[in-house]
């Protein structure tokens, strides 16, 4: 096995205090039962799973209880047993925001039972077969984005130089990764290799960040253990954001995905660690994924920690776990503190996309600043991973300039807050970027329907021209017609006359 | 449990404008107490009255404008300017000439383009230049360094502060006596009237490297300047760039002929190189600002410094070499735009 240790720099991204060694000194807290489940259908940026029972059904823990709809999508299962409660709409937070979306609410019954597996266990032969089962199990990456794995990995499958693995986690206060790798590595390790099987990868590079050792020393040594000559093990700088997708093709590999793709568009498929290891669990037990971990964390926790939650597990019920809040919590979000959202209760549920749950005590997290004007210090720029230059982005939303926007590159930010955090006149950027985003996805929209009416005012307008030219047509062959008939009457009554006339000549 | 939300990112920020402001004057505390110790109060006199006429025009301005007045005095970036062009004025000077910098410098270099970030010039480098050319007496009546052998008898305070109040001076001093032309100016002229650099070396006013006192408050900026490095305040690039740009054609020439270019550590450590490399250049607002730009427009401030010192009218040329390149900020901020991740060259 080659270590692997890139000495490659990452283009901007800033160091941050870390917040990880609260949540790190307990082992993972398993095998909870919250009194409710709300499983929400639709998790992801794909299309939502279709629910397969009724109100009032009995259903075991890793039972389907949603098909996956049309692709990309993904299954959702029971992830206890118990019985469904309502099939209704519920608020749910997802990758990059809280949507609306349809839940299966179970009430649990307390005894966990497990479903009797249906299918034929084991892993299927074929990749479709594969492929199938994955999105049967339900999973989707687990790194924050969520998009269904069976789509990930089926659109690499056959040209893939490399599976990245990734063990990053550069957001300051999620170690839900690290945590794991710590705990079941040979898992991990095991199922990355199934992806690489999958995909038909040569290389396996599994990524840590230089500031986890023990996940580092544990990785390392199931991947020696395992032996498969792909693995390669990545230490990278500990630089927020080099867990993204694209920064960390960048780091291993100095190519650059292009602006809009994927990172598959150049060959390459990057997998959470937590994914791996749902994956290895759902080939070699044939549980689909009904758990995933999650750090919970901040200053308004009592017990800082990461926890095994079931999927659909009440946010505020998970925190009781850890010892409730403590009395000066401000605010929860989901996610990091970079590109986390606050919630505004905790009367949510635990999604797929549930990495970490800050708890911030009112020192930990900006309060809404007044803003000086930019002094074009140039920090933004240096800090953005994209190469962006946000001050110019700034004046561009400003004056609502899209064409100016579209070619400073607003569609390429990533939105990940480094501009905000270094900007010493505290100017909110990256809420700009986006509402700037979403401003110039109206603008577009606007300017296709008025492109559209337009068009169709046209094609009105061509009919009307038509119709007329066709009446006009018609007027004029009737017109034709009437002529002809007059000329063959007057014909007709010429030749009578000239009949006659000769008649009476001959008489004559 | 309800909470409060706020969008992304949570994390406190790591710096602001004040701070930023604050710790610019802490890195000139150094030079100024060197400044101080050759050349007398005159350069703490001229930044009170330059910094209170700053303020004061900035209050008046920014009520005019109905704008939050606190908060714009608490950004201490009028303070910088006044202390920037403190450092550029000379230190014998009527009270209202410095009075007059402070209140230019910000009524028309920096408000009247609408304030903190918007100007496109260096606001201590325009008043300095307007100063320059309408008072072209007194704004260059220099005085000699206070060092053993040269034979002056240096103001005190308050001899200095009677100067610049009533234009006064003791009995037994005059004007004539007390200034002196820079040691740029000395050389300057001596090369004028046919003299080489070698013979001026020996001149009274000019030390081992630089002016005799001038090369002491240029390396405790430079101390200052590499602070400002290291507290990541600045960036490399327009320093160096600054001081390549004077250092490389001063090299070059000194080269050829080394009797009439001064040679090149002359330059970097006489008049304001170093301040204009660490403390006038690299003001953010008025420079470029992605990193190649930053390199030309260093490199383009040093250079034409160079230009206006050997064969302009002025003997330093730094403040116009500022302003020249402030205009052409547009220009290289468009040109030297980095490639952004993912697109591809070209
Ligand atoms: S949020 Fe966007 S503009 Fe800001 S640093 Fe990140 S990618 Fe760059
Ligand atoms: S960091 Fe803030 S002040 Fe500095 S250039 Fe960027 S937007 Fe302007």
């Amino acid at each position: 096995m080659l270590e692997l240790t890139p000495d490659r720099r990452l283009t901007g991204g800033l160091r941050l205090l870390a917040h990880k060694s609260e949540s790190t000194t307990e082992p993972i807290l398993r095998g909870l039962v919250p009194p409710e489940l709300i499983l929400p259908l639709h998790q992801h940026g794909g299309n939502p799973a279709v629910p397969i029972v009724d109100v009032g059904r009995e259903v075991a823990k890793g039972e389907t209880v949603a098909a996956a709809g049309d692709m990309p999508s993904a299954a959702v299962h029971a992830s206890s047993s118990g019985r469904v409660r309502a099939i209704e709409e519920r608020l749910v937070p997802t990758g990059s925001r809280l949507r609306r979306s349809l839940c299966i609410v179970i009430e649990t019954d307390g005894e966990d039972r497990r479903a009797a597996p249906s299918e034929p266990l084991g892993w299927p032969e074929s990749a479709t077969a594969r492929i199938e089962r994955i999105a049967e199990g339900g999973l989707a990456g687990l790194g924050g984005a969520v998009f269904p794995t069976a789509a990930k990995l089926a659109a690499v499958a056959g040209r893939c130089k490399a599976l990245i693995v990734n063990g990053a986690e550069c957001e300051p206060y999620i170690s839900c990764d690290d945590m794991l790798m710590r705990e079941a590595p040979e898992e991990i390790v095991a199922g990355a290799l199934l992806m690489c099987d999958l995909v038909g990868a040569p290389v396996c590079i599994l990524v840590i960040e230089r500031d986890k050792p023990r996940a580092i020393e544990a990785i390392g040594a199931a991947a020696r253990a395992a032996g498969d000559p792909r693995l390669r093990l990545a230490e990278v700088p500990t630089i927020y954001p080099a867990g993204g997708e694209r920064q960390l093709v960048e780091l291993l590999t100095a190519e650059e995905v292009p602006s809009g793709e994927f990172p598959s568009a150049i060959g390459y498929v990057c997998q959470n660690v937590g994914t791996a290891f749902a994956l290895h669990r759902l080939a070699t037990r044939g549980e689909p994924l009904t758990s995933r971990i999650v750090t919970i964390t901040g200053q308004g926790v009592a017990r800082p920690r990461n926890v095994e939650a079931p999927i659909g597990a009440p946010i505020g019920w998970l925190i009781e776990q850890c010892g409730g809040y403590r009395p000066d919590v401000a605010r929860l979000i989901h996610g990091g503190s970079m590109m986390g959202y606050a919630l505004p209760s905790d009367d949510l549920p635990i999604t797929k996309a549930t990495s970490c749950i800050v708890a911030a005590g009112p020192g930990e997290v900006r309060q809404s600043f007044e803003e000086w004007a930019c002094i074009r210090c140039g920090d933004c720029a240096s800090a953005c991973p994209a190469r962006l230059q946000p001050q110019e982005l700034l004046v561009a939303a400003g004056a609502g300039d899209f064409a100016r926007l579209e070619a400073l590159g607003l569609d390429d930010c990533i939105e990940c807050g480094c501009c905000d955090v270094v900007c010493p006149s505290h100017i909110v950027l990256t809420e700009r970027f986006r509402a700037a985003k979403r401003a110039h996805a109206a603008h577009v929209r606007r300017l296709e329907l008025s492109a559209e009416s337009e068009e169709r005012y046209r094609r009105r307008e061509r009919r009307i021209e038509d119709a007329e030219s066709r009446a006009r047509a018609a007027q004029e062959a009737l017109k034709a017609k009437l002529r002809a008939d007059e000329a063959a009457r007057r014909e007709a009554i010429e030749a009578a006359v000239e009949r006659a006339r000769r008649r009476k000549s001959r008489n004559v | 449990m309800k909470f409060e939300t706020a969008a992304p990112p949570h994390a406190v920020p790591v710096r602001g404008v004040p701070q930023i402001m604050r710790r610019v004057l802490l890195a000139l505390v150094p030079a100024a107490a060197a400044y101080t110790w050759f050349f007398g109060f005159g350069l703490l006199i001229n930044f009170v009255i330059a910094a209170l006429a700053a303020l004061v025009t900035e209050a008046a301005i920014l009520k005019l404008r109905r704008r939050p007045t606190r908060r714009a005095l608490r950004d201490c970036s009028a303070l910088v300017t006044a202390a920037l062009l403190a450092f550029a004025l000379p230190p014998l000077l009527p009270w209202w000439i410095p009075a007059l910098g402070g209140f230019v410098g910000i009524a028309l270099a920096k408000q009247l383009y609408g304030g903190l970030g918007k100007n496109l010039f260096n606001p201590a480098m325009v008043a300095y230049v307007l100063l320059l050319v309408s008072f072209p007496i007194q704004m260059t009546q220099w005085v000699p360094p206070r060092m053993g052998d040269i034979d002056y008898r240096p103001l005190g305070f308050v001899g200095t502060l009677r100067y610049s109040l009533y234009e006064e001076l003791p009995p037994s001093q005059s004007l004539d006596a007390l200034t002196r032309a820079t040691p740029l100016d000395t050389v300057k002229e001596g090369l004028r009237s046919q003299r080489t650099f070698e013979e001026l070396r020996g001149l009274s006013l000019i030390g081992t490297f630089g002016g005799r006192g001038w090369e002491w408050v240029n390396n405790f900026i430079a101390l200052g300047g590499l602070y400002l490095l290291y507290a990541g305040i600045i960036r490399w690039q327009i320093p160096v760039a600054v001081l390549a740009g004077l250092l490389v054609p001063a090299g070059l020439l000194h080269l050829l002929d080394s009797s009439r270019f001064p040679s090149p550590a002359f330059h970097l450590f006489s008049g304001a190189a170093m301040l204009g490399a660490f403390f006038i250049a690299t003001d953010p607002v008025s420079a470029a600002t992605s990193d190649r730009g930053r390199l030309v427009y260093g490199a383009g401030i040093g250079v034409l410094t160079y230009a206006i010192r050997t064969w302009g009218g002025y003997p330093d040329g730094l403040a116009f070499a500022v302003l020249l390149m402030n205009a052409a900020v547009p220009l290289i901020d468009r040109y030297t735009q980095p490639r952004i991740y993912g697109h591809s060259a070209g």
